[in-house]
């Protein structure tokens, strides 16, 4: 047997891997072919006939376009706050030892390690204690507080790798700590901070069950869908609405692997 | 940068000009006291998730000590452990134990599929087959949950392509077979627990893939090779030398898996039977029912849960493979 580690796997990992993935991307891919079935009533396969009548439909659907504009700003605000929050505690965590250190990194993951549905309704249990009217500051409430830690992990992996000399000599060439952050640390952070908050806006622009729980009489569009799965009104739409999230999803998850592809492979691990 | 802006920087003095005003101070303070800089940095975002999450979190906990008034439907703010007690009802009881269940079931199922998937990319897969594993991992586990699920009820229609395919290849009665089966069976895939089960695998396996690779990573590839050396047969291999090593990674991906099934309520309401999950339980309970206190208590029991399986994975040493 050769050991310079250039074999080829068995034929046997070969078929269950190739099948694993085969498992996971399918059921997406049939997505695309159900946007332009002819078929109104049923899931049918084969589709009948194909049109692409159903994205006019769609198009001129305002529901859809409110649902749509609700989460595009959930999910703008609620980046831009877990991006402060998160630098600022990545920051703090990777710069110095300190006493409840550990705490902080479990605080930031909690939200997003107990289940949604914890989450949701502690948010909402303490709504109504505080007798909080829901509106669209519940709602970015709740998405900032779990998209804190996408921002924070891809940080923490940057500073990790970011030498503190650097830092030092810039303040001995004498930048003050303000000129030091904007020349010195903020270019190095950049490109982690820009692929964590796409992460962010990612996972609040597609969460539903903390929502359901933090929005009132408002859908954004991930409620939206849930209502049109349980009592479903016109099924092509809800196509062709499933198929346009995968691909707007599927953008900022491509460009936070470029961005960060060098060294840290840790954009969207650990979602 | 350009030539010319280059020169210009070289001409520039080296060493900036000491800044004055409040700034500068600011920037004096922060290098003397380094404890003032890093407080203020901590402060905003151990308010926010504090006040928000960890406040939250005891306002539920405060909750489920309450009770409800069987008769006007007003909740009573005084001390009891009444609603613990209804928890150990027959009918929740059936709930917990069958969500548990499905849990250990699913993280099962993925730890299987996983191997190969995550063994693969760890050992053999290098260069551009490397990045297309890990997109192709990364892709469906950051796809929209909602349209994760929407694709299977269209796969597992009456009328969908699993029923075409089957048909096709002559094989509808073992789908037949297998519906009229007690417990996992129904009327068609898509309101049967075996449809719970597929759903559920398919949504949190990258969570198990992507540990179970890094643990697989980790593994030196000389070691498997001396383990075949010295006469042992690839199943001999696995059983000895990379499942123990691996172990750490299902253990970790397997806290993935099994608390986010344990707080699902979504997936079993779209696809499955009327027979309540514990994800179920909690939102009917706060909502229809309007019994926030057993509501309360029942998202006790994942929290419990997930207690004891975290404490349990730290002592196997999951968390350095995350």
């Amino acid at each position: 047997m050769r050991s310079d580690g250039s074999q080829s796997a068995p034929l046997g990992l070969k078929i269950a891997a190739a099948c694993g993935l085969l498992f996971l991307h399918l059921p997406i891919l049939l997505i695309f072919v159900y946007a332009f079935t002819t078929e109104e009533k049923s899931f049918v396969w084969p589709p009948p006939g194909l049109t692409t009548q159903w994205f006019a439909v769609t198009w001129n659907r305002p529901d859809v376009w409110q649902a749509l504009s609700l989460s595009v700003r959930v999910a703008a605000i609620s980046t831009a706050i877990a991006l402060v929050l998160g630098t600022l505690c990545s920051a703090a965590v990777s710069r110095t030892k300190f006493f409840g250190r550990e705490t902080i990194s479990l605080l930031v993951i909690l939200p997003i390690a107990l289940p949604g549905i914890i989450t949701g309704i502690a948010l909402r249990s303490a709504f109504s204690l505080a007798d909080i009217p829901f509106s669209f500051w519940t709602i970015v409430l709740g998405h900032a507080t779990f998209c804190v830690v996408v921002v924070y992990n891809n940080a923490v992996a940057r500073f990790r790798r970011t030498s503190g000399s650097m830092i030092e000599a810039s303040m001995d060439l004498g930048a003050d700590g303000f000129q030091t952050f904007r020349h010195v640390v903020l270019p190095n952070i950049a490109t982690a901070l820009l692929a964590g908050g796409m992460l962010a806006f990612a996972l609040s622009f597609d969460e539903v069950i903390v929502t359901t729980f933090t929005a009132g009489q408002q859908q954004t569009l991930p409620i939206w869908m849930l209502e049109e799965l349980i009592r479903p009104r016109q099924r092509p739409v809800t196509n062709v609405v499933a198929m346009v999230v995968v691909l707007v999803t599927l953008l900022p998850i491509l460009a936070a692997y470029y961005l960060t592809r060098d060294g840290d492979q840790i954009a969207g691990s650990g979602k | 940068m350009s030539l010319d802006a280059a020169m210009v920087r070289a001409t520039a003095p080296a060493i900036l000009p000491g800044s004055g005003g409040l700034r500068g101070a600011l920037s004096d303070l922060f290098w003397r006291k380094p404890k003032v800089l890093l407080l203020l940095m901590l402060l905003p975002p151990v308010l926010w998730l504090g006040i928000v999450y960890i406040g939250s979190l005891f306002a539920l906990l405060a909750q489920s000590f309450f009770s409800i008034d069987e008769f006007s439907g007003l909740i009573n703010r005084e001390f009891t452990l009444k609603t613990y007690g209804d928890l150990f009802q027959a009918a929740n009881l059936d709930i917990i134990l069958r969500t548990v269940t499905m849990a250990a079931l699913v993280t099962l199922a993925s730890a299987v599929i996983a191997f190969p998937i995550a063994y693969y990319a760890a050992r053999y897969a290098r260069g551009r087959w490397k990045a297309l594993f890990y997109l192709g991992i990364m892709l469906p586990l950051w796809s929209s949950y909602l349209v994760k699920i929407y694709a299977w009820k269209l796969i597992l229609a009456k009328e969908g392509i699993l029923t075409w395919l089957l048909a096709k290849l002559h094989l509808l009665w073992v789908l037949d077979t297998w519906l009229s089966l007690p417990v996992v069976g129904g009327n068609s895939l898509s309101v049967s627990f075996t449809g719970t089960f597929i759903v559920f695998v398919y949504v949190w396996l990258p969570f198990m893939i992507l540990p179970v690779q890094a643990a697989l990573e980790r593994v030196p590839g000389n070691l498997v090779e001396a383990s075949s050396d010295l006469g042992a047969s690839p199943g001999q291999t696995f059983r000895n030398v990379l499942f123990p090593l691996a172990l750490p990674g299902i253990v970790a991906g397997s806290i993935f898996t099994f608390s986010l099934t344990l707080g699902d309520y979504i997936i079993p309401q779209i696809i499955g039977t009327s027979r309540l999950f514990i994800g179920q339980a909690v939102y009917s309970q706060q909502g229809t029912a309007g019994n926030i206190p057993l509501a309360a208590a029942f998202t006790v029991v994942p929290i419990v849960i997930m207690g004891f399986y975290l404490w349990g994975a730290k002592r196997m040493g999951a968390f350095d493979a995350l």
